[in-house]
């Protein structure tokens, strides 16, 4: 068991609109074996208490963070809602736990959680981020997405999608929302609720940061590449549908790509536009680094990048982009403009 | 702070060197600079590594110290007075043309 102020303890957000289901999936993992050493933070919102109410049972590891909204308040509540928890273990208030999920609002935005995750001081040495799993209603999924923006963005920074209430909807629907969804966001790992060989632990114990996952995770969103080809200038792949303004592209490289070169690229597009990159995700070729670079991030906050111990397949650099409101050719254009000026400057001695 | 940063002080960065050893660091901290200057020039400013950190300074002599990549553009843009956006078609072009002459 981690913990403490040792091993960071994995954080799992657990997202969907209202009504999904997330709180039911939530005590369906919470009664896993392999899940016993997690504590959970509720968002007390709307319909007050209720989902305090249903998790309950989870016990002294329970905090209700006190105001509405997480995006709202994240830096101070969610900081000291998950510093509090942290300092009850150490002192031994409450049982000792490797894992937490949040649990957010049917509203909420996951990214300033993301953020405040990495960025915040006196969090990011303790904890990491897990999956982000969210939930989608088979009956109201798709007309959330079309009528609800923070569905959409719920749906695109997904790690795990879980389509929930499949026994209320027909199998033809259940499989449109999932072919919309994958659309969507080609790198997320599907599931059904009610499917009982989906293992549902692996939502949130498999993921990039776990060795023995992190090939099969980077397996998944390099299929992306193939999954959306639709070659329209050799490198570029858009996907054809669109989702109000969110779309999901591929970037290549074919020669390794200088690190320098990626990172000030990839800082000036995040500064600027930040706000309308849901997720990054991707495996690059760096030159003289000899084991694949996994690189991931959620709007303004990129991961601490990873090695694989070697390439899944080919050796060459592709990054799934999830957007919204950026036009495609011209992400790529800018991309490999800047991956071109390396050639200017001297290699590092 | 920005959230991409992520920084207070001067703990790592996602964009420092994933393959750099401790005795490469410094030679890395001088090539990212030198490859930052090829953009931030066409803003008017300049990046010079300076002990852990780095320097940014403007034409008039403006100047801000920077721990790493993701703190340069806000500051950048501070000193510069405008955005410095890698999809305005004018940089992109400009970039291209840079990368051109090599």
């Amino acid at each position: 068991m981690s913990g403490g102020w040792g091993e960071p303890v994995t954080v799992n957000l657990l997202t969907g609109f209202l009504g999904s289901g997330k709180t039911s999936l939530l005590k369906r993992l919470l009664s896993l074996p392999s899940l016993t050493d997690t504590a959970v933070l509720i968002n007390e919102f709307g319909e007050v208490g209720l989902d305090h109410l249903l998790v309950e049972e989870v016990d002294e590891e329970v905090v209700l963070l006190k105001s509405g909204c997480v995006c709202c308040t994240i830096r101070g509540d969610l900081r000291d809602a998950i510093g509090g928890l942290m300092g009850k273990m150490r002192r031994g208030e409450v049982p000792a736990f490797s894992r937490l999920v949040i649990e957010t609002t049917g509203l909420a935005d996951p990214a300033p959680i993301v953020a405040t995750l990495q960025a915040e001081p006196s969090l990011r040495h303790h904890v990491r981020l897990g999956n982000v799993v969210t939930v989608v209603d088979a009956v109201d999924g798709l007309h959330n997405l079309d009528g609800f923006p923070e569905a959409l963005r719920q749906a695109a920074v997904a790690d795990r999608i879980v389509v929930s209430k499949t026994d209320l909807a027909a199998t033809d629907a259940i499989d449109a929302l999932e072919r919309r969804l994958h659309e969507l966001n080609p790198t997320a790992l599907f599931h059904r609720s009610d499917m009982e060989s989906a293992a549902p632990e692996l939502l949130l114990l498999q993921d990039v940061h776990d060795l023995e996952g992190r090939s099969a995770e980077v397996r998944r969103w390099l299929a992306a590449e193939t999954s959306h080809a639709v070659a329209e200038h050799g490198h570029h792949h858009v996907d054809r549908s669109r989702h109000g303004e969110i779309r999901a592209f591929c970037l290549t490289a074919d020669e390794p790509v200088d690190w320098a070169a990626f990172g000030l690229w990839l800082t000036m597009l995040l500064n600027r536009h930040g706000s309308e990159i849901l997720r990054v995700k991707g495996l690059l070729d760096i030159a003289g680094v000899e084991r694949p670079v996994v690189v991931q991030g959620v709007q303004h906050t990129v991961h601490r990048p990873e090695h694989l111990e070697r390439w899944p397949d080919e050796a060459r650099t592709r990054l799934v982009v999830i957007a919204r409101n950026l036009e495609p050719a011209l992400v790529e254009r800018s991309f490999r403009a800047f991956l071109g000026l390396t050639a200017r400057v001297a290699a590092p001695a | 702070m920005c959230g991409l940063c992520g920084i207070f002080g001067l703990e790592a960065h996602w964009t420092d060197d994933p393959g750099a050893t401790p005795v490469s660091r410094q030679a890395d901290r001088a090539h990212r600079a030198r490859v930052a200057n090829t953009v931030l020039g066409l803003f008017g400013l300049k990046l010079t590594p300076w002990a852990d950190r780095f320097t940014l300074a403007g034409r008039t002599g403006k100047s801000a110290v920077v721990g790493h990549l993701g703190a340069v553009w806000p500051t950048a843009e501070k000193l510069a007075g405008r955005p410095c956006d890698p999809l305005d078609p004018a940089v992109i072009e400009r970039v291209e043309h840079l990368a051109a002459r090599r």
